[in-house]
């Protein structure tokens, strides 16, 4: 095979030093491959790929953010059969979104190149699950490559593209959280443009029909076979001889935590951990007396080692949930009897302070929250920054699967037929286009009684401020066609429209009351910008007038972080204060405030 | 792992006040190991980051390879952040183990706190004493309820560790025109603790920050360090000893509440139970206002004031004092 990745031995002192983060070194990797069309919807830790990728010329590279992870998918499949380079990338969750295209594109294979870079996120940071990729590129018949630091996100990304030409198969890069948000130095290359190749005029296969879908499979698995073949030679595959007591199969990060611990010990490093290379794996496991997997998430490799005949250990001394860890590799290896025990910590005896995260001072989502919890609604929530109405103190959201599961959870929850409580549906403006437009006309086709508010604050706040088809921009800051959410719910079949500001506490008591005595489906657009993107608003600050508060934990119940207790108590209750520097000037705790104590600070 | 850099050039000068910041005698800064970990934490939007950038180009700039590693998911909605930033001639790990960090900074005192069981035993301990409490903390609504907030004082945990260093660095920041420079404040402590040359860190900060905040972190970095230097050479100046305690006032008064509601008066409005702020009101089967939750209610009053027909009234004694 010819695939080979230019390793960074070959000339790097004359290659250029930047100091990269995983996501910044992808892109960087992405650009120099040629890639011509680019295509995400952001989620954390993927984010930051389309984001660095927006910063090199707009010449060389098409980069869009995309409605969604799917839509995004289908760009770069379109652009791929056009004869060129293509990417997307997404969060792990986005790759479910994404599911019915890849699975289909593993027939039709790649052509121009095509690779999808999904970033994983063990240890739950930010996410909804901790699902592991891996799986799935098992599920699709494609390969995975997984780089363990910045440099080989680097190197595996350009190498993706080779490997997806030369076997016509989509390629996924997986990164994790750790990866994507590490920073190092990377060596760089050149930018090489790779000569389109022209659409792939061969409906036989670009065009999954049964009988072309039957004929497509076989090839489908052949070329993993190839694949497997290739991962033999390649030096993705690296054996580092070391001592024979133990040896260790390992990739991704997991192989750096081990390298910390064990820098000498024998080790098989998996840049690719599907499909694997069976000889090699067999070999390696004859010259050690013991076969240890270290992985993090899922028993991945061990089970495929182990069904291959091959005795290994991997999950009874490593945890299966969450982030590995030189702590975890060192007690898992410890556990094993291969090492030493690490001394026991410290006892520091300190209890930590809780500090979830909260809605900021003076977020646009916490009024609604406020007013639903007053109102006692039955609330199928969604994903963003609102899902943090669901703890204390605005606690009104009950339910949050996944991206667009609202409005459709509230029909389900209507149709059920039991709930005596009003049925109220929040989605917020990104993840009403993401995915919240299909079970809008569902509602109303099936004639649902619920009411929908669509929180919109003209951003996608919660994974940093990205723009949509909402705002009005591209992700390079062009202006384009800006959606109107209350023309699109008319032309869904929804009647009863309003737009309010969340601001206005009364207004938006007194539309939601409207709403929910409407039967049919209802839908509230609270319109007001998140204070932290496109532009930080900070307006006059509130103060609490000396002697006017009584204590009463109304404005509390807002959560607002500029709002704590001051020293002062009145009847054994804590009277509040504000922090001026964090405060914006809302006016919702002067709003909920019983005597009026609240007031602008006055210079 | 060993030849400590030298400090090149001599001994750094502070740029306000360099007549005071004498460096102790015979003991100078430790010296750097070659590599190093620094643990860097706070909460959203207080510059960790910004740190945990200026010792990751301080080390490249050594010649070191540098990992910084952090995850900011939550970052920007006041939750915790925290940078790892490991440097040496080879790094594997992008995270510090447990109990391996040669130095822990902390933009706020809690969170320095929450990471203490990361520092090693003879590593640097440096936090801003500033508090920021979360409305996490503010949340019993129990008569005399303290704030949930860590309660150790600076004394208590400079005197705790080997080498710490506990100071309002957000004042001092102030001070110079911007309490958000107190990160650049928290550099000068750690300049101190490590031998490079200070021209080297005033290079790395002054390409970590806006051109027009230029000065107020160069200021801000050489009242730290001065801070620092003042501070190693007595020992009583480590910790900011104003703080005595973050325990709430004690002797408060246990109210005894007694809520009675004239049901003939009641229309049942719905005013006192939508505007109840522990929500232990409700309407009853009659349409009567009734008390559902007797033990969440604080006598707050609002009811009694709010309720157009007078149906309300509370009666609030304060016989027992608390005992802390
Ligand atoms: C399928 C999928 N893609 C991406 C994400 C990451 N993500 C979480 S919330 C969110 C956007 C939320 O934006 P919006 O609905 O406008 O609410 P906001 O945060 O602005 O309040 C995204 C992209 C996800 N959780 N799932
Ligand atoms: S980032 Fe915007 S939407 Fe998110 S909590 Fe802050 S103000 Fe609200
Ligand atoms: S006005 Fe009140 S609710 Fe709004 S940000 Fe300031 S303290 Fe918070």
């Amino acid at each position: 095979m010819n695939v080979q990745p230019k390793t960074v031995d070959a000339g790097s002192r004359k290659r250029k030093l930047l100091p990269l983060m995983g996501n910044e070194a992808i892109a960087r990797a992405a650009w120099e491959a040629g890639v011509k069309v680019a295509s995400a919807y952001p989620g954390t830790p993927s984010t930051e790929i389309l984001e660095s990728l927006a910063k090199y010329p707009a010449a060389d590279i098409d980069a869009e953010w995309a409605v969604n992870e799917k839509v995004s998918v289908d760009i770069a499949i379109g652009a791929a059969l056009e004869g060129v380079r293509a990417m997307a990338s997404m969060k792990h969750v986005g790759l479910n979104v994404a599911a019915d295209s890849i699975m289909s594109q593993s027939y039709i294979g790649a052509h121009g190149g095509l690779v999808v870079i999904v970033c994983d996120d063990p240890g739950i940071h930010s996410s909804q699950n901790e699902q592991d990729t891996r799986l799935f590129s098992r599920f699709a018949n494609i390969p995975v490559l997984e780089p363990s630091d910045a440099q080989e996100a680097y190197e595996m990304t350009k190498l993706a593209f080779d490997i997806s030409e030369e076997f016509d198969t989509p390629v996924i890069v997986r990164s994790t959280t750790r990866l994507s948000h590490t920073r190092s130095v990377v060596a760089v290359g050149e930018r090489v443009t790779p000569k389109p190749k022209g659409f792939v005029d061969s409906s036989t296969k670009t065009v999954t029909i049964p009988a072309n879908a039957r004929r497509l499979h076989p090839k489908v698995i052949e070329r993993e076979a190839k694949l497997a073949a290739y991962l033999e030679t390649s030096p993705l595959t690296r054996w580092e001889k070391g001592d024979p007591k133990f040896g260790i199969v390992t990739g991704s990060i997991s192989y750096l935590y081990v390298k910390e611990v064990v820098p000498n010990a024998s080790i098989l490093k998996l840049g690719a951990s599907h499909p694997l290379p069976g000889e090699t794996i067999r070999a390696f496991a004859k010259s050690v007396d013991r076969l240890l997997v270290v992985e993090e998430l899922e028993p991945v490799l061990e089970k495929e080692i182990k069904a291959m005949g091959i005795a290994c250990e991997g999950k009874a001394f490593f945890p299966r949930l969450g982030e590995l860890s030189p702590e975890l590799v060192r007690a898992g290896l410890a556990k094993a009897g291969l090492i030493e025990a690490a001394p026991p910590a410290r006892a520091i005896d300190i209890e930590p302070m809780a500090r979830p995260p909260v809605l900021c001072p003076g977020c646009p989502h916490t009024s609604t929250y406020v007013a639903l919890r007053g109102l006692e609604t039955r609330v199928a929530g969604d994903i963003g920054c609102y899902t943090l109405a669901a703890v204390e103190p605005l606690k009104s959201m009950d339910t949050a699967v996944c991206m667009g599961a609202s409005i459709a959870n509230a029909v389900g929850m209507w149709k059920a037929g039991t709930e005596k409580k009003p049925i109220v549906a929040t989605i917020g403006d990104s993840t009403f286009l993401h995915s919240g437009i299909p079970p809008l006309i569902d509602a109303v086709y099936n004639k649902a009684n619920i009411t929908i508010v669509i929180l919109d604050n003209g951003i996608t706040a919660m994974t940093g401020g990205q723009d949509h088809p909402g705002t009005g921009k591209t992700l390079r800051g062009a202006p384009t066609f800006k959606v109107d959410y209350e023309t699109m719910c008319r032309a869904a079949g929804v009647e009863w429209v309003r737009k309010i500001d969340p601001y206005e506490v009364g207004r938006l008591y007194q539309t939601l009351r409207e709403a929910i005595v409407h039967k049919g489906v209802a839908v509230v657009i609270a319109s007001r910008p998140c204070v932290l993107d496109p532009v930080k608003i900070k307006g006059t600050p509130l103060t609490i007038a000396k002697d006017g508060c009584i204590a009463c934990q109304s404005c509390m119940n807002l959560g607002c972080p500029s709002l704590t207790w001051a020293d002062e108590m009145h009847e054994g209750r804590h009277k509040i204060k504000i922090d001026e520097t964090s405060c914006i000037g809302c006016t919702l705790c002067a709003q909920v405030c019983p005597t009026d104590c609240i007031q602008p600070v006055t210079p | 792992m060993s030849s400590p850099v030298k400090s090149k050039g001599a001994r750094p000068k502070t740029k306000a006040g360099s007549d005071t910041a004498a460096e102790p005698a015979g003991e100078p800064v430790k010296p750097a190991r070659a590599g190093g970990n620094i643990l860097i934490v706070g909460v959203g939007g207080q510059g960790v980051l910004m740190i945990a950038k200026v010792v990751a180009l301080l080390a490249q700039k050594q010649g070191y390879q540098v990992k910084q590693s952090e995850v900011h998911g939550m970052a920007k909605r006041g939750g915790i952040v925290f940078s790892h930033v490991r440097y040496g001639p080879e790094v594997w790990s992008p995270t510090i183990v447990k109990g391996e960090a040669d130095a822990l900074i902390a933009l706020e005192w809690a969170e320095g706190l929450r990471w203490l069981d990361h520092l090693k035993h003879e590593g640097v301990f440096i936090a801003d004493t500033r508090r920021i409490v979360p409305p996490f903390a503010c949340r019993s609504r129990k008569a005399g309820a303290p704030i949930n907030y860590a309660k150790e004082t600076p004394a208590d945990i400079v005197s705790r560790v080997a080498d710490g260093f506990a100071l309002d660095a957000s004042t001092i920041a102030e001070g110079f025109g911007d309490a958000r420079a107190a990160n650049t404040v928290l550099l000068g402590v750690l300049s101190a603790s490590l031998a490079y040359p200070e021209a080297d860190w005033l290079e790395v900060i002054e390409a970590s920050v806006p051109p027009k905040s230029r000065d107020i972190n160069r200021n801000a970095f050489a009242a730290g360090r001065e801070w620092a230097l003042a501070a190693r050479a007595n020992p009583t100046l480590r910790f900011d000893s104003s703080i005595t305690s973050y325990e709430a006032p004690a002797g408060l008064l246990q109210p005894k509440i007694t809520l009675e509601i004239n049901a003939a008066w009641c229309k049942g409005c719905d005013i006192c139970v939508k505007l109840c702020p522990e929500r232990c009101l409700a309407l009853n089967a009659e349409q009567v206002a009734v008390l559902k939750s007797p033990d969440a209610c604080t006598g707050c009053h609002i009811c009694e004031w709010l309720c157009p027909d007078f149906a309300i009234s509370i009666r609030t004694s304060h016989p027992e004092p608390v005992t802390a």
